[in-house]
């Protein structure tokens, strides 16, 4: 058996089932228990090697060829691919309390196993059209029979489209880098089709539009997956761009595209986040924070700076996730998600208000919670070379904590006299007290997703030695 | 050469018209004579077997939309600038042609294509980019798109020739017409 098999075709398949069951429990218990399995498979199986389990002994090959070229999972991908699908299981658990497992399932599962795959593809240029398939897979997911496509899915679809020219015409270009390395007009036409196809890719500053409205007119829950799925496995993409190419790597100007880029995507999202009148758009803002935090984290030097941008990752799977669930409970049973529409209900879903409120302040970086240490870390790194800034980079910060201060008075300004009570039923209360629970304990004790930062830079050949 | 020509000729007043055209009957026939030309550009470079997916490809991203849209019954909404702008899309169009010829020689050096499939490509990318750029009606976003990504495909096909990417752009456009097609579908479940 091969390792691409295991870990893309096997869920792919298991997607394409799924969409022909009814039964919501049958769909979240297999996706569940798949995902689970193939979690601690890469964690613990070897590839490429010899493993015998009893009297059996078997080898997972890290190859497969398709129509002349590979599919590549080496040992060294492992620990993304335990990030990767133990994140996938950790969005899926709220999908039978929120009663949207068939909807989100098939698609999701789908969806991770083509970015897999996008990850794993030799020569990997071809990632970029792999990753629009999964674009192309998110559309159902994005749009409900009952609504007419939004134009946030419409842009979406449009920005992401374009990304793929600029990436495969500038994986020729630096094809030809590689046999002229002294071509400095040929290395300027590739990093500028590179940039620009990374700008639409990541939505990065001004092509960010479509991510507050998709967050607006979508499922919160379903939109939150995406906003971490993608420009996760985006950004793992782009630094196999950094990884492969010394002269990118080392092009004197790369950190301060990387710098300024991120520096605007975290001072105009901290700062539109605070006018927003829509929780949705909130946190699509606050995912835009995020993206240009990661950015700014690379900008940081390879090394130091690859060790920050994974340290991000988990706690930004952590308070996505709660701030997607919070959202998904409170949408229930209200008329929408605009500040008007949910004033007060913080009496009536404490659990899931607490959640919304603690996620937006942890991807604020507030001090104790799971983002502080990875934002301490780039706001030390950037002081260290600008104070100016470093200050305007926490002046964005600040923006999202006057939002989540907005939304807690929006919450909680209830009439004199209104009862307490909670409406979350008991499964949502379990799961929001757990993210919870989870952001207080990674704010304490960030050395707790220790393991996963220090094997996942074996992933990259250059940047993680 | 006088056959590239015409292929050409094809593709500009296809990917035109398609900017044109307020008929869904006339959109994907004139998206369907666009895919002609630029299996045509395309075979160019490439052998004309691989040449022919791009053909049926294309021609199956029509046959996609147009059962949505036969399935579909229901009148589009009425798109204002549509309406009111076929004056200005025209003019559009000839500057998009000027500009798009006046880049292409640069294209062709830089990728070592004839200038006539080198424009070819750079027309129907712009005139996608300028369809995208006019409307917020999801079929015709559709088609625009369609539109960028055979203008690339003409261009990438004298760069690229593995079979991998080939299908992968099968797939990409393919999935491109089946969400055009489900978009049309919500449309007519709403309506219903």
């Amino acid at each position: 058996m091969s390792a691409p098999v295991l870990w893309i075709f096997l869920p792919l398949a298991l997607a394409g089932l799924l969409m022909l069951v009814n039964n919501p429990k049958v769909v979240f218990l297999a996706a569940c228990l798949v995902t689970l399995f193939l979690t601690l498979a890469a964690w613990l199986l070897p590839i490429d090697a010899a493993l015998t389990i009893g009297g059996w002994t078997f080898k997972l090959v890290p190859s497969i060829g398709i129509l002349g070229r590979n599919l590549t999972l080496t040992s060294a991908d492992r620990s993304f691919l335990a990030l990767i699908y133990g994140s996938t299981f950790f969005w899926f658990i709220p999908t039978a309390s929120l009663q949207i497992a068939r909807r989100l399932i098939p698609l999701g599962l789908a969806i991770t196993s083509m970015l897999v795959a996008a990850i794993s593809v030799e020569p990997f240029l071809y990632a970029a059209l792999i990753i629009e398939m999964a674009v192309l897979l998110s559309i159902p997911l994005l749009t409900t029979p009952q609504h007419k496509p939004t134009k946030g899915v419409i842009r979406f679809l449009i920005f992401q489209t374009l990304a793929v020219p600029f990436i495969l015409f500038s994986g020729w270009q630096l094809a030809g880098i590689g046999a002229n390395p002294g071509n400095l007009a040929l290395v300027q036409q590739a990093a500028s089709l590179l940039g620009l196809g990374f700008a639409f890719l990541l939505a990065i500053f001004p092509f960010y539009t479509w991510i507050p409205l998709l967050a607006e007119e979508a499922h919160p829950f379903v939109v939150g997956f995406l906003f971490w799925m993608l420009p996760t496995t985006t950004l793992f993409f782009g630094l196999g761009f950094l990884d492969r190419y010394s002269w990118l790597r080392d092009a004197p100007s790369l950190p301060a595209i990387l710098t300024t880029a991120g520096a605007l995507m975290v001072i105009s999202g901290g700062l539109l986040s605070t006018f927003q009148r829509h929780l949705g758009r909130i946190m699509g803002y606050a995912t835009i924070v995020e993206i240009g935090f990661s950015l700014l984290a690379l900008s940081l030097g390879s090394q130091a700076g690859l060790g920050i941008f994974l340290l991000l990752l988990v706690p930004r799977t952590l308070s996505l996730g709660l701030w997607a669930l919070s959202l998904s409970i409170m949408r229930e049973q209200t008329a929408g998600l605009s500040l008007e529409n949910v004033k007060g209900m913080g009496r009536i879903w404490p659990f899931a208000a607490s959640g919304l409120i603690l996620a937006n302040l942890a991807l604020a970086g507030l001090p104790l919670l799971a983002g502080f240490p990875a934002h301490q870390a780039i706001w030390e790194g950037l002081a260290h070379g600008s104070l100016p800034l470093a200050l305007w980079v926490l002046v964005g910060s600040l923006g999202l904590f006057a939002s989540a201060a907005r939304v807690l008075a929006v919450l909680f300004s209830a009439p004199e006299g209104t009862n307490w009570g909670s409406r979350e039923t008991q499964s949502q209360r379990l799961l929001v007290v757990v993210g919870l629970m989870g952001l207080l304990l990674l704010g304490l004790f960030p050395q707790w997703a220790l393991p996963l930062w220090t094997k996942l830079p074996a992933i990259f050949e250059h940047l993680g030695q | 050469m006088v056959v590239l020509w015409l292929m050409l000729l094809l593709a500009i007043i296809t990917a035109t018209g398609l900017l044109l055209s307020r008929d869904w009957r006339w959109s994907l026939g004139l998206l369907a004579g666009l895919y002609l030309g630029v299996f045509w550009m395309v075979q160019v470079h490439w052998p004309i077997t691989m040449a022919t997916v791009k053909l049926v490809t294309g021609w199956m991203a029509c046959a996609i939309l147009g059962i949505a849209q036969i399935n579909a019954r229901v009148e589009r909404e009425k798109d204002n600038i549509w309406q009111q702008g076929r004056l200005f899309n025209v003019f559009a169009a000839a500057m998009v042609l000027v500009v798009s010829f006046s880049l292409s020689v640069s294209m062709a050096n830089w990728l070592g294509l004839s200038l006539l499939v080198a424009w070819g490509g750079l027309l129907l990318i712009c005139l996608g980019l300028l369809h995208l750029g006019i409307t917020s009606d999801s079929f015709r976003v559709v088609i625009g798109l369609l539109t960028v990504m055979a203008g690339f495909e003409v261009l990438y096909s004298a760069v690229e020739s593995s079979a991998l990417v080939s299908a992968l752009l099968v797939v990409v456009n393919l999935g491109l017409a089946l969400a055009g097609a489900y978009f049309l579908n919500i449309a007519q479940e709403k309506t219903a």
